[in-house]
């Protein structure tokens, strides 16, 4: 490692709050990118789902009630 | 070979190819992703002249190769819609405009954040940081542009021209930094001839680059499993997929 402690890493001579600002935002984008696809996904096959149940009548889940 | 470009056209069988893609291609990605940033936060020595700011060089060159990168994909699949009306490029090209325009984001933003330390500016209007920030514009546009039409067919024409209009723009930003010298910095990884950086910082910002393409590889895939999940609800392959997960 470069940095002889943690203070040095997070500090980095005054430019740390910079760099690492950075990062947190980079590192938060790519989160957003991978989770926003995989939801959308499973809720298109949650609503798939409903829709067939319902389809076929009888509701198969308690959580449906009525 | 044809038989290849059909099954591309295939909406069952590029879910099912993309999800076991997905599987090994996206923990690698988010290994490559941890290791590339720790090596350049943390094991990388600090820039003689501009210090530890550097450091930012990790995500910023990444995220701006692949966002003009991700302009090509898109550029050429509107083409490939608009020429052969091919229903999966339509959703490859949908599916690049939002992860184009959080990359070009991302590197506008942190080129910012880079300049403040260094150079003593968060923002300049010279040709490289216009011509990016240009390119959002074309990303978020192809985004707007589709929600504005409720005939979606002309949506994706629309969407397909305005993507291959806005190529012009690539050029630009390639040879910005030539064309007009300013406060962005040449490029400094040169496939032919001597790079003008260390071979220490060399690695971890190759590594980056790759990482970030597998993220995109990653994101459009993801992102098409979806639209084709939203597009393919009513036919027979995505009942049967629906109906054997209810067994499960």
């Amino acid at each position: 490692m470069y940095f002889d402690s943690l203070q040095a890493a997070l500090y980095m001579d005054g430019h740390g709050a910079f760099v690492w600002a950075a990062y947190a935002i980079t590192f938060i984008v790519i989160g957003l990118l991978l989770l926003t696809p995989e939801r959308r996904r499973r809720r298109i096959l949650r609503e798939l789902e409903g829709e067939a149940r319902r389809a076929t009548g009888a509701p198969q889940s308690p959580a449906e009630g009525a | 070979m044809w038989s290849f470009f059909h099954k591309l056209g295939s909406p069952p069988w590029l879910y099912a190819i993309s999800g076991s893609i997905l599987r090994w291609l996206l923990p690698i990605t988010l290994l490559a992703l941890f290791v590339g940033a720790a090596w350049g936060l943390l094991f990388t020595a600090p820039d003689f002249r501009q210090g530890n700011s550097y450091r930012i060089i990790y995500i910023h060159v990444p995220t701006s190769v692949v966002s003009l990168a991700a302009y090509y994909i898109m550029a050429i699949a509107g083409a490939i819609s608009l020429i052969w009306r091919m229903k999966m490029a339509d959703v490859a090209m949908r599916a690049t405009a939002p992860i184009g325009a959080a990359l070009t984001f991302t590197a506008l933003l942190t080129g910012g954040i880079w300049g403040e330390p260094t150079w003593g500016t968060w923002w300049v209007w010279d040709g490289r940081t216009t011509s990016m920030l240009v390119l959002l514009f074309l990303y978020l546009g192809v985004v707007a542009l589709y929600e504005a039409y409720d005939n979606k067919e002309a949506a994706s024409k629309a969407c397909a021209v305005l993507s291959l209009v806005g190529t012009v723009n690539i050029p630009i930003i390639y040879k910005s930094v030539d064309w007009w010298y300013s406060l962005h910095q040449p490029a400094s990884i040169k496939f032919t001839g001597e790079s003008a950086i260390d071979s220490s910082m060399l690695y971890p910002l190759l590594l980056m680059i790759c990482a970030f393409y597998a993220l995109f590889t990653c994101c459009l895939l993801m992102n098409m499993r979806a639209e084709i999940l939203q597009r393919e609800s009513r036919t027979g392959w995505v009942r049967k997929l629906v109906a054997s997960k209810g067994d499960s």
